[in-house]
Protein backbone atom coordinates (compact mmCIF):
# COMPACT_ATOMS: atom_id res chain seq x y z
CA UNK A 1 0.00 0.00 0.00
CA UNK A 2 2.58 2.52 0.87
CA UNK A 3 2.95 6.05 2.62
CA UNK A 4 -0.66 6.76 3.19
CA UNK A 5 0.56 10.22 2.19
CA UNK A 6 1.49 9.01 -0.97
CA UNK A 7 -1.06 10.75 -2.79
CA UNK A 8 -0.42 14.47 -0.96
CA UNK A 9 3.22 13.77 -1.87
CA UNK A 10 2.98 13.07 -5.50
CA UNK A 11 0.33 16.03 -5.94
CA UNK A 12 2.90 18.55 -3.96
CA UNK A 13 0.76 19.37 -1.84
CA UNK A 14 2.68 18.50 1.28
CA UNK A 15 5.65 20.70 0.53
CA UNK A 16 3.09 23.66 0.05
CA UNK A 17 4.13 26.05 2.84
CA UNK A 18 1.53 26.49 5.58
CA UNK A 19 0.78 30.08 6.62
CA UNK A 20 3.04 30.55 9.76
CA UNK A 21 6.25 29.50 7.41
CA UNK A 22 5.37 31.49 4.47
CA UNK A 23 5.50 34.53 7.11
CA UNK A 24 8.65 33.21 8.61
CA UNK A 25 9.81 32.86 5.36
CA UNK A 26 9.15 36.40 4.56
CA UNK A 27 10.44 37.77 7.37
CA UNK A 28 13.87 36.26 6.65
CA UNK A 29 13.97 37.47 2.92
CA UNK A 30 12.40 40.98 3.18
CA UNK A 31 15.94 42.35 3.12
CA UNK A 32 16.65 40.50 -0.20
CA UNK A 33 16.29 43.15 -2.81
CA UNK A 34 16.63 41.47 -6.09
CA UNK A 35 16.62 37.18 -6.57
CA UNK A 36 17.84 35.78 -9.64
CA UNK A 37 17.55 31.83 -10.88
CA UNK A 38 19.56 30.29 -13.29
CA UNK A 39 17.85 27.17 -14.34
CA UNK A 40 18.04 25.01 -17.35
CA UNK A 41 16.56 21.61 -18.59
CA UNK A 42 19.71 20.08 -19.63
CA UNK A 43 22.82 18.88 -17.35
CA UNK A 44 25.74 20.20 -17.99
CA UNK A 45 25.48 23.26 -20.04
CA UNK A 46 27.08 26.01 -17.50
CA UNK A 47 24.85 26.96 -14.55
CA UNK A 48 27.08 26.70 -11.64
CA UNK A 49 29.56 27.93 -14.45
CA UNK A 50 27.24 31.38 -15.26
CA UNK A 51 26.19 31.51 -11.62
CA UNK A 52 29.71 31.52 -10.24
CA UNK A 53 30.82 34.27 -12.85
CA UNK A 54 27.47 36.45 -12.21
CA UNK A 55 27.68 36.32 -8.96
CA UNK A 56 31.49 37.19 -8.78
CA UNK A 57 30.66 40.33 -11.70
CA UNK A 58 28.01 41.72 -9.22
CA UNK A 59 30.04 41.40 -6.22
CA UNK A 60 32.42 43.63 -8.18
CA UNK A 61 30.94 46.36 -7.30
CA UNK A 62 31.81 46.36 -3.90
CA UNK A 63 28.70 48.59 -2.67
CA UNK A 64 26.71 45.34 -3.48
CA UNK A 65 26.02 42.65 -1.64
CA UNK A 66 25.75 39.09 -3.01
CA UNK A 67 24.63 36.29 -2.18
CA UNK A 68 24.61 32.79 -3.95
CA UNK A 69 23.02 30.08 -2.98
CA UNK A 70 23.28 26.39 -4.37
CA UNK A 71 20.35 24.31 -4.35
CA UNK A 72 22.20 21.35 -6.22
CA UNK A 73 21.84 19.00 -3.49
CA UNK A 74 23.29 15.77 -5.30
CA UNK A 75 25.94 17.57 -6.98
CA UNK A 76 27.11 20.68 -5.31
CA UNK A 77 29.65 22.79 -7.54
CA UNK A 78 29.65 25.79 -6.10
CA UNK A 79 32.35 25.12 -3.41
CA UNK A 80 34.94 24.19 -5.61
CA UNK A 81 34.08 27.27 -8.35
CA UNK A 82 34.44 29.63 -5.84
CA UNK A 83 37.66 28.43 -4.37
CA UNK A 84 35.39 27.25 -1.12
CA UNK A 85 35.74 23.47 -0.98
CA UNK A 86 36.42 21.82 2.77
CA UNK A 87 34.84 25.07 4.33
CA UNK A 88 32.35 24.48 6.87
CA UNK A 89 28.83 26.23 7.87
CA UNK A 90 28.90 27.76 11.47
CA UNK A 91 26.12 28.30 13.85
CA UNK A 92 25.53 31.52 15.32
CA UNK A 93 22.55 32.82 17.30
CA UNK A 94 21.19 34.40 14.11
CA UNK A 95 21.13 31.77 11.96
CA UNK A 96 23.87 29.89 9.76
CA UNK A 97 26.48 32.01 8.34
CA UNK A 98 26.85 32.36 4.84
CA UNK A 99 30.75 31.36 3.97
CA UNK A 100 32.18 34.41 2.59
CA UNK A 101 34.24 34.57 -0.69
CA UNK A 102 34.98 38.41 -0.78
CA UNK A 103 33.38 40.96 2.32
CA UNK A 104 30.29 41.66 0.14
CA UNK A 105 30.02 38.22 -1.92
CA UNK A 106 28.45 35.01 0.35
CA UNK A 107 27.21 31.09 -1.01
CA UNK A 108 25.84 28.38 0.65
CA UNK A 109 25.39 24.89 -0.17
CA UNK A 110 24.99 21.60 1.13
CA UNK A 111 28.57 21.05 -0.06
CA UNK A 112 29.44 22.59 3.05
CA UNK A 113 27.40 20.09 5.18
CA UNK A 114 29.60 17.23 3.75
CA UNK A 115 32.53 15.88 5.64
CA UNK A 116 33.91 14.41 2.72
CA UNK A 117 34.34 14.61 -1.02
CA UNK A 118 32.95 11.29 -1.87
CA UNK A 119 29.97 11.58 0.89
CA UNK A 120 27.06 10.47 -1.25
CA UNK A 121 23.65 12.72 -0.95
CA UNK A 122 21.64 9.99 -1.36
CA UNK A 123 18.19 11.29 -1.08
CA UNK A 124 14.72 11.29 -1.92
CA UNK A 125 12.63 14.71 -2.89
CA UNK A 126 11.10 15.46 0.53
CA UNK A 127 14.27 15.64 2.07
CA UNK A 128 15.47 17.55 -0.22
CA UNK A 129 13.08 19.97 -0.09
CA UNK A 130 13.70 20.23 3.56
CA UNK A 131 17.17 21.22 3.40
CA UNK A 132 15.99 23.53 0.81
CA UNK A 133 13.61 25.34 3.08
CA UNK A 134 16.24 25.58 5.73
CA UNK A 135 18.56 26.89 3.62
CA UNK A 136 15.85 30.02 2.86
CA UNK A 137 14.79 29.88 6.37
CA UNK A 138 17.73 29.72 8.91
CA UNK A 139 20.94 31.47 6.94
CA UNK A 140 21.74 34.91 8.21
CA UNK A 141 22.11 36.65 5.23
CA UNK A 142 21.41 40.07 6.26
CA UNK A 143 20.86 42.88 3.58
CA UNK A 144 21.85 41.45 -0.04
CA UNK A 145 21.28 43.18 -2.67
CA UNK A 146 21.43 40.07 -5.28
CA UNK A 147 20.48 36.22 -4.23
CA UNK A 148 21.64 34.26 -7.43
CA UNK A 149 19.99 30.75 -6.92
CA UNK A 150 21.88 27.61 -9.03
CA UNK A 151 20.00 25.04 -9.34
CA UNK A 152 19.90 21.20 -10.56
CA UNK A 153 19.26 20.43 -14.04
CA UNK A 154 15.30 19.21 -14.69
CA UNK A 155 12.00 20.25 -13.54
CA UNK A 156 11.43 18.31 -9.90
CA UNK A 157 11.40 18.72 -6.71
CA UNK A 158 14.31 21.16 -5.75
CA UNK A 159 12.29 23.65 -8.46
CA UNK A 160 9.04 23.71 -7.61
CA UNK A 161 9.76 24.37 -4.30
CA UNK A 162 12.12 26.70 -4.41
CA UNK A 163 9.67 28.52 -6.80
CA UNK A 164 7.18 27.61 -4.07
CA UNK A 165 9.00 28.73 -1.01
CA UNK A 166 9.99 32.14 -2.48
CA UNK A 167 6.78 33.20 -3.50
CA UNK A 168 6.79 34.37 0.32
CA UNK A 169 9.39 37.01 -0.80
CA UNK A 170 10.00 37.90 -4.42
CA UNK A 171 11.58 36.34 -7.64
CA UNK A 172 12.72 38.87 -10.40
CA UNK A 173 13.13 35.90 -12.63
CA UNK A 174 14.99 33.55 -14.05
CA UNK A 175 18.12 33.14 -16.26
CA UNK A 176 17.71 30.05 -18.47
CA UNK A 177 21.22 28.76 -19.80
CA UNK A 178 21.85 26.68 -22.72
CA UNK A 179 23.79 24.90 -25.25
CA UNK A 180 23.67 25.44 -29.08
CA UNK A 181 22.42 21.86 -30.11
CA UNK A 182 18.98 20.36 -30.47
CA UNK A 183 19.46 17.47 -27.68
CA UNK A 184 19.79 20.71 -24.93
CA UNK A 185 17.03 22.96 -26.31
CA UNK A 186 14.72 20.42 -26.27
CA UNK A 187 15.40 20.33 -22.48
CA UNK A 188 15.42 24.10 -22.23
CA UNK A 189 12.07 24.52 -23.87
CA UNK A 190 10.35 22.31 -21.43
CA UNK A 191 12.05 24.41 -19.01
CA UNK A 192 10.88 27.60 -20.19
CA UNK A 193 7.14 25.77 -20.18
CA UNK A 194 7.68 25.27 -16.59
CA UNK A 195 8.79 29.03 -15.86
CA UNK A 196 5.09 29.92 -17.71
CA UNK A 197 3.42 27.09 -15.32
CA UNK A 198 4.55 28.59 -12.43
CA UNK A 199 4.56 32.17 -13.85
CA UNK A 200 8.23 32.85 -13.27
CA UNK A 201 9.34 36.03 -15.26
CA UNK A 202 12.04 34.49 -18.30
CA UNK A 203 14.98 37.11 -17.88
CA UNK A 204 16.23 35.68 -20.73
CA UNK A 205 18.76 32.68 -22.01
CA UNK A 206 22.58 32.63 -22.37
CA UNK A 207 23.92 30.14 -24.93
CA UNK A 208 27.19 28.77 -23.67
CA UNK A 209 29.87 26.42 -25.67
CA UNK A 210 28.67 28.79 -28.49
CA UNK A 211 31.64 27.47 -31.09
CA UNK A 212 35.06 27.21 -30.53
CA UNK A 213 38.16 29.11 -31.70
CA UNK A 214 41.25 27.18 -32.55
CA UNK A 215 44.32 28.90 -30.53
CA UNK A 216 46.35 27.77 -33.34
CA UNK A 217 44.80 28.23 -36.85
CA UNK A 218 41.56 30.71 -35.41
CA UNK A 219 39.37 28.55 -37.35
CA UNK A 220 36.25 27.83 -35.53
CA UNK A 221 34.42 24.62 -35.12
CA UNK A 222 30.87 24.60 -34.19
CA UNK A 223 31.69 21.18 -31.61
CA UNK A 224 27.98 21.61 -30.31
CA UNK A 225 26.09 22.17 -33.53
CA UNK A 226 23.38 24.68 -33.69
CA UNK A 227 21.68 22.56 -36.29
CA UNK A 228 17.75 23.52 -35.31
CA UNK A 229 19.03 27.62 -35.21
CA UNK A 230 20.57 27.33 -31.74
CA UNK A 231 19.27 29.65 -28.87
CA UNK A 232 18.33 32.15 -31.06
CA UNK A 233 15.33 30.70 -33.19
CA UNK A 234 14.62 29.24 -29.84
CA UNK A 235 14.43 32.63 -28.00
CA UNK A 236 11.97 33.69 -31.07
CA UNK A 237 9.58 31.05 -31.51
CA UNK A 238 8.97 31.59 -27.47
CA UNK A 239 8.86 35.33 -27.47
CA UNK A 240 11.87 35.17 -25.29
CA UNK A 241 15.10 37.38 -25.02
CA UNK A 242 18.64 35.78 -26.13
CA UNK A 243 21.00 37.83 -23.26
CA UNK A 244 23.67 36.62 -25.36
CA UNK A 245 26.22 34.04 -26.76
CA UNK A 246 29.33 32.65 -24.84
CA UNK A 247 32.30 30.74 -26.82
CA UNK A 248 33.84 27.84 -25.65
CA UNK A 249 37.32 28.83 -23.87
CA UNK A 250 39.33 26.23 -21.86
CA UNK A 251 40.35 28.34 -19.23
CA UNK A 252 36.77 28.85 -18.05
CA UNK A 253 36.96 25.40 -17.26
CA UNK A 254 40.43 25.55 -15.61
CA UNK A 255 39.03 28.60 -13.62
CA UNK A 256 36.27 26.76 -11.85
CA UNK A 257 38.57 23.73 -11.54
CA UNK A 258 40.60 26.56 -9.21
CA UNK A 259 38.16 27.99 -7.96
CA UNK A 260 38.82 31.17 -9.11
CA UNK A 261 37.02 33.88 -11.08
CA UNK A 262 37.05 33.52 -14.63
CA UNK A 263 36.43 37.40 -15.70
CA UNK A 264 39.59 38.32 -13.60
CA UNK A 265 41.80 36.00 -14.76
CA UNK A 266 40.72 36.24 -18.34
CA UNK A 267 39.99 39.43 -18.78
CA UNK A 268 40.57 39.58 -22.48
CA UNK A 269 39.09 36.61 -23.25
CA UNK A 270 36.06 36.85 -26.30
CA UNK A 271 33.89 34.81 -23.30
CA UNK A 272 34.56 37.54 -20.86
CA UNK A 273 33.39 39.91 -23.25
CA UNK A 274 30.13 37.85 -23.58
CA UNK A 275 29.51 37.27 -20.13
CA UNK A 276 29.90 41.04 -18.57
CA UNK A 277 27.22 41.90 -21.51
CA UNK A 278 25.09 39.47 -20.09
CA UNK A 279 25.87 40.50 -16.61
CA UNK A 280 25.10 44.04 -17.50
CA UNK A 281 21.33 43.12 -19.28
CA UNK A 282 20.23 41.38 -16.00
CA UNK A 283 21.21 44.18 -14.00
CA UNK A 284 19.17 46.72 -16.07
CA UNK A 285 16.32 43.93 -16.22
CA UNK A 286 16.48 43.80 -12.10
CA UNK A 287 17.26 47.80 -11.85
CA UNK A 288 14.03 48.15 -13.98
CA UNK A 289 11.54 45.80 -12.52
CA UNK A 290 12.54 47.56 -9.04
CA UNK A 291 11.80 51.15 -10.07
CA UNK A 292 8.16 49.74 -12.07
CA UNK A 293 7.69 48.25 -8.22
CA UNK A 294 8.56 51.20 -6.59
CA UNK A 295 5.98 53.17 -8.87
CA UNK A 296 3.39 50.63 -7.72
CA UNK A 297 4.10 51.83 -4.40
CA UNK B 1 0.70 -19.15 -11.56
CA UNK B 2 3.82 -16.88 -11.92
CA UNK B 3 3.92 -14.48 -14.76
CA UNK B 4 7.02 -14.37 -16.99
CA UNK B 5 8.66 -11.26 -15.62
CA UNK B 6 8.97 -9.08 -18.44
CA UNK B 7 12.96 -9.28 -18.25
CA UNK B 8 13.22 -12.49 -18.23
CA UNK B 9 14.70 -12.85 -21.60
CA UNK B 10 17.49 -9.93 -20.96
CA UNK B 11 20.71 -11.33 -20.63
CA UNK B 12 22.45 -8.64 -19.09
CA UNK B 13 21.82 -4.93 -17.48
CA UNK B 14 23.80 -2.01 -17.60
CA UNK B 15 23.02 1.03 -16.49
CA UNK B 16 25.05 4.24 -17.61
CA UNK B 17 25.29 6.53 -14.79
CA UNK B 18 27.48 9.72 -13.79
CA UNK B 19 27.18 12.10 -10.56
CA UNK B 20 27.25 15.13 -12.92
CA UNK B 21 24.48 16.67 -15.77
CA UNK B 22 25.95 16.83 -19.75
CA UNK B 23 28.73 14.75 -19.24
CA UNK B 24 27.23 12.21 -22.06
CA UNK B 25 25.59 9.44 -20.50
CA UNK B 26 22.87 9.62 -23.00
CA UNK B 27 25.37 9.73 -25.56
CA UNK B 28 27.35 6.75 -24.41
CA UNK B 29 24.26 4.66 -24.06
CA UNK B 30 23.32 5.39 -27.80
CA UNK B 31 27.07 4.76 -28.83
CA UNK B 32 27.67 1.79 -26.77
CA UNK B 33 24.04 0.17 -28.07
CA UNK B 34 25.00 1.08 -31.89
CA UNK B 35 28.42 -0.43 -31.38
CA UNK B 36 27.11 -3.62 -29.33
CA UNK B 37 24.57 -3.72 -32.29
CA UNK B 38 27.41 -4.00 -35.05
CA UNK B 39 29.10 -6.81 -32.77
CA UNK B 40 25.45 -8.51 -33.49
CA UNK B 41 23.49 -8.19 -30.04
CA UNK B 42 20.28 -7.47 -29.61
CA UNK B 43 20.55 -4.44 -27.64
CA UNK B 44 17.22 -2.36 -25.28
CA UNK B 45 17.87 1.09 -23.94
CA UNK B 46 15.46 1.94 -20.84
CA UNK B 47 15.52 6.00 -20.43
CA UNK B 48 14.76 6.75 -17.10
CA UNK B 49 15.51 10.29 -17.47
CA UNK B 50 11.93 11.35 -16.95
CA UNK B 51 12.81 15.36 -16.93
CA UNK B 52 15.30 15.56 -19.96
CA UNK B 53 14.67 12.25 -22.03
CA UNK B 54 16.83 12.21 -24.82
CA UNK B 55 17.18 9.06 -26.44
CA UNK B 56 14.09 9.13 -28.60
CA UNK B 57 15.85 12.10 -30.41
CA UNK B 58 19.20 10.82 -31.19
CA UNK B 59 17.69 7.62 -32.87
CA UNK B 60 15.28 9.81 -34.81
CA UNK B 61 11.88 7.85 -33.30
CA UNK B 62 11.10 10.79 -31.08
CA UNK B 63 8.17 10.93 -32.90
CA UNK B 64 6.46 7.25 -32.35
CA UNK B 65 3.97 6.21 -30.33
CA UNK B 66 3.90 3.35 -27.71
CA UNK B 67 1.26 0.02 -27.76
CA UNK B 68 0.06 -1.89 -25.59
CA UNK B 69 0.30 -5.67 -25.86
CA UNK B 70 -0.97 -8.54 -23.34
CA UNK B 71 2.52 -8.70 -21.53
CA UNK B 72 2.75 -4.48 -21.26
CA UNK B 73 4.35 -1.82 -23.18
CA UNK B 74 6.03 -2.63 -26.47
CA UNK B 75 9.36 -1.03 -26.89
CA UNK B 76 9.57 1.26 -29.95
CA UNK B 77 12.08 -0.20 -32.38
CA UNK B 78 14.31 1.73 -34.15
CA UNK B 79 14.59 0.41 -37.38
CA UNK B 80 12.95 -2.58 -39.66
CA UNK B 81 15.91 -4.73 -38.25
CA UNK B 82 14.33 -4.17 -34.42
CA UNK B 83 18.49 -5.03 -33.38
CA UNK B 84 17.86 -1.65 -31.42
CA UNK B 85 14.33 -0.93 -28.86
CA UNK B 86 13.42 1.79 -26.36
CA UNK B 87 11.62 2.86 -23.73
CA UNK B 88 11.45 6.49 -22.67
CA UNK B 89 8.97 9.10 -21.57
CA UNK B 90 9.60 10.83 -24.29
CA UNK B 91 7.17 8.72 -26.11
CA UNK B 92 4.37 9.26 -23.88
CA UNK B 93 4.38 12.76 -23.98
CA UNK B 94 1.54 14.50 -26.16
CA UNK B 95 3.41 17.39 -26.94
CA UNK B 96 7.28 16.84 -27.03
CA UNK B 97 7.87 20.53 -24.98
CA UNK B 98 5.73 19.69 -22.21
CA UNK B 99 7.61 20.19 -18.89
CA UNK B 100 7.19 16.94 -16.74
CA UNK B 101 7.40 18.53 -13.31
CA UNK B 102 6.79 15.57 -10.86
CA UNK B 103 7.90 15.13 -7.66
CA UNK B 104 9.78 12.38 -6.37
CA UNK B 105 6.31 9.77 -5.73
CA UNK B 106 5.31 10.19 -9.00
CA UNK B 107 8.56 9.51 -10.60
CA UNK B 108 9.45 6.34 -8.89
CA UNK B 109 6.13 5.07 -9.82
CA UNK B 110 6.25 5.16 -13.13
CA UNK B 111 10.10 4.15 -12.78
CA UNK B 112 8.68 0.81 -11.60
CA UNK B 113 6.59 0.31 -14.49
CA UNK B 114 9.28 0.99 -16.92
CA UNK B 115 11.16 -1.63 -15.41
CA UNK B 116 8.51 -4.21 -15.05
CA UNK B 117 5.73 -3.50 -17.32
CA UNK B 118 7.96 -2.88 -21.32
CA UNK B 119 7.62 -6.18 -23.08
CA UNK B 120 11.60 -6.42 -24.24
CA UNK B 121 11.25 -10.08 -25.43
CA UNK B 122 14.77 -11.53 -25.49
CA UNK B 123 18.03 -8.86 -26.02
CA UNK B 124 21.63 -9.48 -24.99
CA UNK B 125 21.47 -6.24 -23.46
CA UNK B 126 19.65 -3.59 -21.88
CA UNK B 127 21.00 -0.27 -21.42
CA UNK B 128 19.59 2.08 -18.44
CA UNK B 129 20.33 5.69 -18.98
CA UNK B 130 20.16 7.77 -16.11
CA UNK B 131 19.17 11.68 -15.65
CA UNK B 132 22.51 13.40 -13.69
CA UNK B 133 22.43 13.08 -9.57
CA UNK B 134 22.12 10.20 -6.53
CA UNK B 135 18.35 11.12 -6.05
CA UNK B 136 14.51 9.50 -6.51
CA UNK B 137 15.30 7.65 -10.30
CA UNK B 138 18.66 6.16 -9.09
CA UNK B 139 17.32 4.93 -5.73
CA UNK B 140 14.05 3.65 -7.24
CA UNK B 141 15.97 1.92 -10.21
CA UNK B 142 18.67 0.03 -8.82
CA UNK B 143 15.85 -1.37 -6.51
CA UNK B 144 13.64 -2.71 -9.03
CA UNK B 145 16.95 -3.65 -10.69
CA UNK B 146 17.94 -5.25 -8.25
CA UNK B 147 16.11 -8.79 -8.45
CA UNK B 148 17.72 -9.24 -11.61
CA UNK B 149 21.07 -8.60 -11.17
CA UNK B 150 22.13 -5.86 -13.23
CA UNK B 151 25.54 -6.60 -14.43
CA UNK B 152 26.68 -2.96 -13.24
CA UNK B 153 26.88 0.40 -13.96
CA UNK B 154 29.33 2.32 -16.19
CA UNK B 155 30.01 5.92 -14.83
CA UNK B 156 30.95 8.88 -17.33
CA UNK B 157 32.61 12.00 -16.70
CA UNK B 158 34.22 14.91 -18.21
CA UNK B 159 38.14 15.23 -17.23
CA UNK B 160 37.42 18.43 -15.15
CA UNK B 161 37.66 18.16 -11.44
CA UNK B 162 33.78 20.05 -11.36
CA UNK B 163 32.40 16.85 -12.74
CA UNK B 164 34.91 14.32 -11.08
CA UNK B 165 33.61 15.62 -7.89
CA UNK B 166 30.25 14.75 -8.69
CA UNK B 167 31.54 11.53 -10.19
CA UNK B 168 33.27 10.54 -6.85
CA UNK B 169 29.69 10.60 -4.86
CA UNK B 170 27.98 8.30 -7.61
CA UNK B 171 30.68 5.71 -6.76
CA UNK B 172 29.78 6.02 -3.19
CA UNK B 173 26.10 6.17 -4.11
CA UNK B 174 27.22 2.66 -5.99
CA UNK B 175 29.19 1.49 -2.97
CA UNK B 176 26.24 1.75 -1.00
CA UNK B 177 23.67 -0.13 -3.09
CA UNK B 178 25.57 -2.87 -4.25
CA UNK B 179 26.08 -1.88 -7.67
CA UNK B 180 29.39 -2.74 -9.29
CA UNK B 181 31.34 -0.51 -11.34
CA UNK B 182 32.17 -2.12 -14.34
CA UNK B 183 34.65 0.98 -15.34
CA UNK B 184 34.39 5.09 -15.38
CA UNK B 185 35.12 6.84 -19.52
CA UNK B 186 36.55 10.07 -19.25
CA UNK B 187 34.50 11.94 -22.37
CA UNK B 188 34.48 15.16 -23.80
CA UNK B 189 38.48 14.63 -23.73
CA UNK B 190 40.51 16.75 -25.39
CA UNK B 191 39.56 18.50 -29.35
CA UNK B 192 41.39 17.79 -32.53
CA UNK B 193 40.93 21.05 -34.71
CA UNK B 194 39.57 19.69 -38.13
CA UNK B 195 41.63 22.71 -39.83
CA UNK B 196 45.01 22.12 -38.33
CA UNK B 197 44.92 18.73 -35.80
CA UNK B 198 46.03 21.05 -32.99
CA UNK B 199 44.64 19.70 -29.84
CA UNK B 200 43.12 21.64 -26.95
CA UNK B 201 42.02 20.31 -23.49
CA UNK B 202 38.94 22.39 -23.46
CA UNK B 203 37.37 20.33 -20.08
CA UNK B 204 40.73 19.80 -19.53
CA UNK B 205 42.58 15.89 -19.04
CA UNK B 206 43.13 13.21 -17.56
CA UNK B 207 40.48 13.47 -14.36
CA UNK B 208 38.31 10.41 -15.03
CA UNK B 209 41.67 8.54 -15.49
CA UNK B 210 43.15 9.39 -12.57
CA UNK B 211 39.65 8.76 -10.74
CA UNK B 212 39.52 5.56 -12.14
CA UNK B 213 43.04 4.34 -10.47
CA UNK B 214 42.30 5.93 -7.33
CA UNK B 215 39.05 4.40 -6.70
CA UNK B 216 40.35 1.06 -8.14
CA UNK B 217 38.23 0.66 -11.09
CA UNK B 218 38.59 0.02 -14.90
CA UNK B 219 39.07 2.92 -17.15
CA UNK B 220 37.27 2.40 -20.11
CA UNK B 221 38.60 5.06 -22.25
CA UNK B 222 38.93 8.54 -23.27
CA UNK B 223 36.58 9.79 -25.82
CA UNK B 224 37.49 13.14 -27.44
CA UNK B 225 35.09 15.72 -28.94
CA UNK B 226 34.13 15.47 -32.13
CA UNK B 227 31.64 17.65 -34.16
CA UNK B 228 30.70 14.66 -36.52
CA UNK B 229 29.40 12.96 -33.26
CA UNK B 230 27.00 15.64 -32.25
CA UNK B 231 26.30 16.30 -35.14
CA UNK B 232 25.37 12.32 -36.00
CA UNK B 233 23.31 12.84 -32.39
CA UNK B 234 21.45 15.43 -33.58
CA UNK B 235 20.24 14.04 -36.92
CA UNK B 236 19.69 10.42 -34.91
CA UNK B 237 22.31 8.94 -37.63
CA UNK B 238 24.45 5.71 -36.86
CA UNK B 239 27.47 7.27 -36.40
CA UNK B 240 29.11 4.06 -35.79
CA UNK B 241 28.05 2.83 -39.34
CA UNK B 242 28.66 6.37 -41.13
CA UNK B 243 31.64 7.56 -39.49
CA UNK B 244 34.10 4.46 -38.63
CA UNK B 245 37.27 7.34 -39.36
CA UNK B 246 35.61 10.11 -37.00
CA UNK B 247 37.92 10.86 -34.01
CA UNK B 248 35.48 9.57 -31.62
CA UNK B 249 34.93 6.25 -33.56
CA UNK B 250 37.57 4.13 -31.83
CA UNK B 251 37.18 5.07 -28.00
CA UNK B 252 33.82 4.26 -28.27
CA UNK B 253 33.91 1.15 -30.04
CA UNK B 254 36.61 0.29 -27.64
CA UNK B 255 34.50 0.80 -24.96
CA UNK B 256 32.28 -1.62 -26.50
CA UNK B 257 34.96 -4.16 -26.87
CA UNK B 258 35.53 -4.09 -23.12
CA UNK B 259 31.70 -4.89 -22.06
CA UNK B 260 31.93 -7.81 -24.66
CA UNK B 261 35.05 -9.09 -23.15
CA UNK B 262 33.50 -9.02 -19.78
CA UNK B 263 30.55 -10.49 -20.29
CA UNK B 264 32.10 -13.73 -22.40
CA UNK B 265 34.65 -13.80 -19.06
CA UNK B 266 31.81 -13.86 -16.98
CA UNK B 267 30.00 -16.73 -18.91
CA UNK B 268 33.11 -18.63 -19.17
Amino acid sequence: QGCPNQRLCAGGAAAATDPGEAAELRERLRAVKHTVLVLSGKGGVGKSTFSAILAHGLAADEAKQVALLDIDICGPSIPKMMGLEGEQVHQSGSGWSPVYVEENLGVMSVGFLLSSPDDAVIWRGPKKNGLIKQFLRDVDWGEIDYLIVDTPPGTSDEHLSIVQYLSAAHIDGAVIITTPQEVSLQDVRKEINFCHKVKLPVIGVVENMSGFICPKCKNESQIFPPTTGGAEKMCQNLNVSLLGKVPLDPQIGKSCDKGQSFLSEAPESPATLSYRNIIQRIQEYCDQHHFQEEKII
Amino acid sequence: LTEKSNLAGVRHILLVLSGKGGVGKSTISTELALSLRHSGKKVGILDVDLSGPSIPCMFRVQDNDVHQCDSGWVPVFVDQDKSISLMSIGFLLEKPDDAVVWRGPKKNALIKQFVADVAWGDLDFLIVDTPPGTSDEHISTVEALRPYKPLGAILVTTPQAVSVGDVRRELTFCKKTGLRVLGIVENMSGFVCPHCSECTNIFSKGGGEELAKHAGVPFLGCVPLDPQLSQSLEEGRDFIQEFPKSSAFPALTHIAQQILDGTSQRSS
